[in-house]
């Protein structure tokens, strides 16, 4: 569904238009169930897969804040989700509503009762939006900022892998095709081991986002962001450092992956805050084994069906 | 997916932990020197005593047909417990696997007891002098003996692995030298003890004599020491090869236990330049245990090993050094001193050398996982 419906000439174009997303796109997604209300009967580990798909296309749309903000405001309702630690707000003007930390709670209120002020960023399908509000127009919500931004993380942790497996794939391809000195340069040392590299970070950066899916305990959680956004990162530097001049250009579609890794990976606490939280966990408030501590329950089996 | 032990698995575990609790001994020196290898072997008796040694193998040959979920755990558990080096790993963990998949019933029968039970032990014969990385360049050469009683080998074998303690060797050996380089080698099981063989040991950089060099001259062994069919000993070898870089040499529970250690370490001397790279390090050790986990999963479900072993092997292997040089770096000026840390990061140094060096694994990596281009 999303080759088709949002391929990257879909992209390119919400590059340029109003709103910085693919009409059409987000009813498909909540008719699918991967948001919206239908969306609220899976669980994280259902939908881990489905939301790691919406990284790999690149997908402009309010994803991660609708699943974080959970069911609210109509069936097909899209939130923007503004978090003390992500406080601006991705698509404020085109969602139906607006969820906001404040004061330790988390308040929720239409983008047309607030002020949105844009903030250009790097990557032209985010716009992001500075809110100011008053909580005398908002309902205050009976969700927990943390479990929230948690669900954020997680979300962002998938579509990171998704995104890093693009940026893999499109490196791969490209040294296929792309010949100097009589070969291809996929056939050079220098490129493999660097490929073999993102491959590496990506296989080992799964399973830890899969185990948080399942557990959504936030140290697992915490785990899994860091990870993905680490291998993403390496994904976007080693696809460039590839691609060349080539990769280097606006006409190559590269150029908008590597921007989202590189947004993804600072959004919803970047690596170096997330592995500050799991060391809080690990180095001073629970057992140093990790084989019987909660930070590590007893694992099992590990399928994704993949 | 779930993440949650049976009632059987934890009934194992506390099992398993009871038995380790209550026998692992305490302070064995290095099982790659002489003195210390006799005290390794002992403990592998014990363990082999109790079932122990080799839990998953079937009932006759010492095991306790554990699953392999079940073998993780015993693995949890051996390393939480803090148990030694296992001398026999390269015949339990590396042969053993590849027997159970090529060998006659008559091979497992009389080999597979005597290892688990200490009374063999096993080392590689892989390297030689001119065929590490390459090693399909090998030259030590296997030909049939005149008067039919079997092979005669030629050749020399090097960097083996407590070779000097070991009575038996596998390894590749040249059979048909007009074939294309990967074809016409067969698998040999070589017992050290034949006459024409001379072992001679040499120290390693870790300060023990755990290497060997094996010299062959003409050394007779019968037909029954040929595993798998004779001239497709590559392919019977990659099977060791995937072993070992995937799975049963390097399970997670070493790694958890040292990043357990390293945290521990941090406790004692908090530096708070160094925190972060105390908790990658303890994260990237849960990393491999859950991948672990997925790749158990895939192997329980009837999938085999792949190229992607070579994915797990660069892992564990880069996990090992960045644990004991963090470890170091929180030592400090006493980093130098030889302790459990120095001597754990100079073994860990040779993770990304042997079992195929790391270069060779992205390679590997990079053609057969990814799909780049050989040439």
């Amino acid at each position: 569904m999303l080759e088709k419906e949002c391929p990257p000439a879909a992209l390119r174009r919400a590059w340029a238009n109003e709103t910085g997303r693919v009409p059409g796109l987000w009813p498909k997604l909540c008719a699918m169930g991967v948001v919206g209300a239908d969306a609220a009967a899976f669980s994280p580990l259902d939908l881990v897969l489905v939301l790691e798909e919406t990284g790999r296309a690149c997908v402009p749309e309010p994803v991660v804040g609708t699943f974080a903000s959970g069911p609210g405001g109509g069936a097909a309702a899209a939130t923007g989700l503004g978090l003390a630690v992500s406080p601006l707000v991705l698509y404020a003007d085109s969602v139906e509503r607006l969820v906001l930390e404040h004061e330790g709670g988390l308040w929720s209120l239409p983008p047309s009762r607030a002020s949105l002020a844009p903030c250009p960023a790097v990557d032209g399908s985010r716009r992001l939006f500075e809110v100011s509000w008053d909580p005398g127009d908002a309902e205050r919500l009976e969700l927990d900022p943390r479990s929230v931004l948690d669900r954020a993380a997680l979300a962002a942790a998938a579509q990171l892998c998704g995104t890093a497996q693009q940026l893999l794939d499109a490196a791969v391809a490209y040294a296929g095709q792309r010949h100097q000195f009589g070969q291809p340069i996929g056939a050079f040392q220098a490129v493999k081991h660097k490929l073999a590299d993102v491959a590496l970070r990506l296989e080992f950066a799964r399973p830890v986002v899969y185990r948080a899916a399942w557990s959504m305990d936030p140290v697992h959680v915490s785990m899994a962001k860091a990870h993905a956004s680490q291998a993403a990162l390496l994904a976007a530097r080693a696809a460039l450092q590839v691609h060349g001049a080539m990769g280097y250009t606006v006409e190559h579609d590269l150029h908008m992956w590597l921007k989202r890794a590189w947004a993804l990976a600072a959004s919803w606490g970047d690596a170096a805050w997330h592995v500050q939280r799991v060391g809080e966990a690990v180095l001073r408030d629970r057992a140093a084994a990790p084989l019987d501590s909660p930070v590590s329950p007893g694992p099992g089996r590990l399928g994704t069906g993949r | 997916m779930d993440l949650t032990w049976t009632e059987e698995e934890e009934a194992f575990r506390a099992e398993a932990r009871a038995w380790l609790e209550a026998n692992v001994p305490r302070g064995l020196p290095s099982g790659d020197t002489a003195p210390g290898f006799a005290l390794h072997r002992e403990w592998e008796r014990e363990l082999f005593d109790a079932r122990w040694a080799v839990v998953s193998w079937p009932r006759e040959y010492g095991g306790r047909e554990a699953t392999l979920f079940e073998w993780l755990i015993f693995e949890e558990e051996y390393h939480r417990a803090g148990g030694p080096q296992r001398v026999t790993q390269n015949g339990i963990f590396l042969l053993a696997p590849t027997l159970f998949e090529f060998g006659t019933q008559e091979q497992k029968d009389s080999i597979l007891p005597r290892m688990a039970a200490a009374e063999d032990l096993w080392c590689q014969g892989w390297s030689e002098p001119d065929a590490g990385s390459d090693l399909a360049a090998i030259k030590s050469m296997a030909v049939r003996d005149d008067s039919g009683a079997g092979w005669r080998l030629t050749g020399q074998k090097t960097w083996t692995t407590r070779g000097a303690f070991c009575t038996h060797l596998f390894g590749l050996f040249r059979t048909d030298p007009s074939a294309e380089r990967h074809r016409g080698l067969t698998y040999f099981l070589v017992p050290l003890a034949a006459e024409g063989v001379t072992v001679r040991g040499f120290g390693r950089l870790d300060g023990d004599e755990g290497f060997a060099e094996v010299f062959l001259e003409d050394a007779l062994v019968p037909e029954g020491a040929v595993l798998g069919e004779v001239d497709r000993g590559w392919e019977v070898a990659m099977d060791t090869a995937g072993s070992e870089r995937e799975l049963t040499l390097r399970s997670p529970g070493r790694f958890q236990a040292t990043a357990a250690r390293l945290v521990e370490l941090w406790r004692e001397r908090p530096d708070p330049g160094l925190r972060d790279e105390v908790v990658r390090a303890w994260m990237d050790a849960e990393a491999y245990q859950l991948h672990t986990l997925q790749t158990v999963t895939r192997l329980a479900g009837g999938g085999r090993a792949g190229p992607e072993a070579s994915l797990t092997k660069l892992f564990w292997s880069e996990l090992d050094v960045r644990l004991h040089e963090t470890a170091l770096r929180l030592l400090g000026p006493e980093a130098e001193l030889d302790g459990p840390w120095s001597k754990g990061f100079q073994f860990a140094l040779a993770g990304p050398i042997y079992a195929g060096t790391n270069e060779i694994q992205r390679n590997v990596v990079a053609e057969r996982v990814l799909g780049l281009p050989r040439r």
